[in-house]
């Protein structure tokens, strides 16, 4: 449920709802504290990774109302009343999200720290309805950076998961 | 990489917001997407007391298109420009350009008129406002003014928007022949030049020209010669076509980086420049 954070709020911490892979999280932040810091420092849920931190290499990509977009660069104040979706939220219970289980069958990662930001990502890319040849999924991740360079494996992955219709 | 502290507020009205900027002054900040304000305050180059947030006030989103002018919500999202079908026909140069901008996520987020009001010297949509010859909707207290885009844009980082002021809308007549092409910056994906071209045709001849250009100099700029020397020529014709657009870049103070020394610069801009010219022609 939206809730009503008042015409004005801060600077010291003040109540902020987060609906977060369907719980809801009653925080106690300073309005300064970025969706990412929000996820990670206070409702404990440390899979969206802290990159770059300034929106440049994607690692801390999460769904709002099922878009992707990177959490280092908005507020966790601006998102009351979303549906927030992070890499816990994907599997159902032991049972891997196909984007997951793609990743790991087509080893789609090296040390795996962007990994949360690409699979998020790449949710994100099917949903859109992009097309799935091998520029147009480059194209498509091309806010995810990985350093080790894993990128054929996550095309593949990408590809893979995107022909079982998920 | 935290911003200093402040007071965020979130009103429903414009004059609700009018009302927090007069009471804050220059220690407010207006925030839209938040993607260059942001970045921008975790450097602490930006230290606003007052943040306000856009995003609950109505009627601020959208695209229409009306007796073949085309009007767009300054809250409306680079990904919404770059889905649009309406665009596509009546504004490819503007498609193009919120297609090209940034990346997915920056797409979601980010908006046309938090870009615009921004004025970073190299903003896509600079280029494509100017040579769209758009108009600029501009709220303030006292009521509302339209201002030329050509005139908004002063410097780096620099506009006529005064600090008590709301970039509200932006509107342009309908440019079915016309096309963005940009030269990105391989990392950052900024253009190291971003040409928009708006052309009217007389047959396979233009008849008239309007030529913008970002990233090249301390803000976007009309290529005032080329346009004039663009007038006639079939862009078929190639050594016509490289002829007008040559010196493109004359008269700019034009910016030198590592990835873009000033004369490469300004040669690719000739060049960009006839890349969007060929672009707009093909209808």
């Amino acid at each position: 449920m939206p809730v009503d954070v008042g015409p004005r709020a801060g600077p010291h911490p003040v109540p902020v709802t987060l609906t977060i892979n369907g719980m809801r999280h009653d925080l106690t932040i300073e309005p300064r504290v970025t969706l990412l810091d929000a996820l990670r420092e206070y409702a404990n849920l440390p899979g969206t990774k802290k990159g770059c931190d300034q929106g440049t290499c994607g690692a801390c990509t999460v769904l709002v109302n099922g878009r992707r977009i990177d959490s280092c660069l908005t507020l966790a104040i601006m998102h009351t009343g979303a549906r927030i979706t992070t890499i816990e939220g994907l599997a159902d219970g032991d049972r891997l999200h196909p984007m997951q289980a793609a990743f790991l069958e087509h080893d789609g990662f090296q040390c795996g720290y962007c990994t949360p930001g690409q699979i998020l990502s790449a949710v994100a890319l099917l949903a859109e309805k992009r097309p799935l040849d091998d520029a147009s999924i480059r194209e498509f991740m091309s806010g995810n950076i990985c350093r080790c360079g894993a990128y054929k494996n996550i095309v593949d992955a990408v590809a893979a998961a995107g022909k079982q219709n998920v | 990489m935290i911003p200093t502290k402040f007071e965020y507020a979130k009103p429903s009205s414009l004059d609700e917001a009018f009302a927090l900027l007069a009471e804050h002054g220059p220690d407010a900040k207006l925030l839209a997407g938040g993607h260059s304000l942001i970045p921008m305050m975790k450097l602490r180059l930006a230290e606003p007391e007052m943040l306000i947030d856009l995003a609950g006030i109505p009627g601020l989103t959208g695209i229409t298109v009306r007796d073949g002018r085309v009007s767009i919500g300054a809250m409306t999202k680079h990904a919404t420009l770059a889905a649009s079908e309406e665009l596509r026909q009546h504004a490819p140069v503007l498609f193009e350009a919120a297609n090209a901008l940034g990346d997915p996520q920056v797409r979601n987020r980010g908006t046309i008129g938090g870009a615009l009001a921004n004025g970073d010297p190299g903003c896509d949509y600079a280029a494509v406002m100017l040579a769209l010859d758009a108009t600029f909707t501009v709220a303030g207290k006292g009521g509302t003014r339209e201002e030329a885009a050509s005139s908004f844009m002063v410097g780096m980082f620099e506009t006529t928007l005064s600090p008590e002021e709301v970039l509200v809308g932006v509107s342009f007549a309908a440019a079915p022949a016309s096309a963005y092409v940009k030269y990105a910056h391989p990392a950052s994906g900024y253009p190291l030049v971003g040409a928009a071209v708006v052309l009217s045709m007389n047959g396979d001849a233009i008849s008239e020209a309007r030529v913008g250009v970002t990233g090249v100099g301390d803000h976007a700029f009309r290529a005032g010669s080329v346009e004039k020397a663009l007038a006639g020529v079939r862009p078929s014709d190639r050594t016509a076509l490289e002829g007008a657009c040559a010196g493109s870049a004359a008269g700019v103070d034009v910016r030198s980086e590592p990835a873009a020394g000033a004369g490469y610069r300004s040669a690719m801009c000739d060049v960009y420049v006839s890349r969007a010219v060929l672009a707009a022609t093909r209808g």
